[in-house]
């Protein structure tokens, strides 16, 4: 087993496997990202490579969630 | 890029978003009018990240939050209306429009965390990481790929590679904040992160290091 500890140290270092997009894309495309998520629940199967930016960059993350919660509380 | 869902059966505010954007296109009264929406829209995305911030209540009196949050409308303002040509309707407007506003924001509470702090890039900090204690057999491999990571970065990473590295995911200070502080930008200094973490996962996947030891 793991350390979760010691993994996540990992994860922060290497970042994701998968091909990424730009943060210049990820703000591009953000709006589009969070509505797939919240009308169509797809978004991580329909745009990978922001999905896999969302796991490499902390800032590009928390813009995510943040404009997530907002379309939530609006609907 | 793929079509965005159909939003026609969940419309208030898909309408009312699209109903805004017509009127912030078009000339006359009802365009001064859709530019106060368009500020309140903006300045309630901002408070609402403001509000989202935990660092952000402790810190900052009523006023000063207000100040902060009406500094993050006005420069979204500015963005959103400079950018309006560019919307092709890939997602709802309020939300196009509403990230402008949760970035600027964001940013300016990171950079407000900071202001009295120095970034120093400490060179010492990843020379700590893969120390700790070697246990049962996956965390051992972890060690050991922790320190065949502080190797390489050493001895593979250029300095500027190895200074946002360690600046970013060992230090965790803010990409905003040290884009601020060297004069670049997070795009920029993503880029750079990026190749070095190629750079690290393509040399230890040569030495046959097993990478899905990043998964808890």
């Amino acid at each position: 087993m793991t350390d979760p500890h010691t993994a996540s140290a990992l994860s922060r270092l290497l970042g994701p496997a998968a091909a990424e997009a730009t943060c210049d894309e990820c703000f591009a495309q953000l709006g589009a990202y969070v509505d797939r998520e919240v009308l169509a629940g797809d978004a991580e199967q329909t745009m990978p490579a922001l999905a896999a930016h969302l796991q490499g960059c902390p800032a590009c993350a928390e813009d995510y969630e943040s404009l997530r919660a907002l379309v939530l509380e609006e609907r | 890029m793929t079509p965005p869902p159909d939003t026609s059966t969940d419309a208030s505010p898909a309408v009312a978003g699209e109903e805004l954007l017509a009127r912030l296109r078009a000339d006359g009264p009802r365009h001064e009018e859709a530019i106060r929406e368009l500020h309140a829209l903006l300045l309630r995305a901002a408070r609402f990240e403001l509000g989202r911030r935990s660092s952000a209540p402790a810190q900052m009196r009523g006023e000063e939050r207000d100040d902060l949050a009406l500094q993050a409308a006005d420069d979204a303002f500015v963005a959103v209306m400079g950018k309006l040509a560019e919307f092709r309707g890939d997602s709802r407007f309020t939300t196009w429009a509403y990230k402008f506003a949760l970035y600027e924001a964001a940013v300016r509470v990171r950079r407000r965390a900071w202001q009295h702090r120095e970034v120093t890039i400490d060179a010492a900090a990843w020379l700590t990481i893969g120390d700790g204690a070697a246990g049962p057999h996956a965390q051992a491999r972890q060690s050991e790929l922790l320190r065949a990571i502080r190797t390489l970065i050493d001895t593979e990473l250029t300095p500027h590679q190895r200074d946002v590295l360690v600046a970013l995911t060992i230090q965790d200070i803010p990409i905003d904040v040290l884009a601020e502080r060297l004069g670049s930008t997070r795009g920029a200094l993503y880029k750079t992160l990026h190749d070095a973490r190629r750079r690290l996962r393509s040399l230890l996947a040569s030495a046959g290091h097993d990478l899905d030891l990043t998964s808890p």
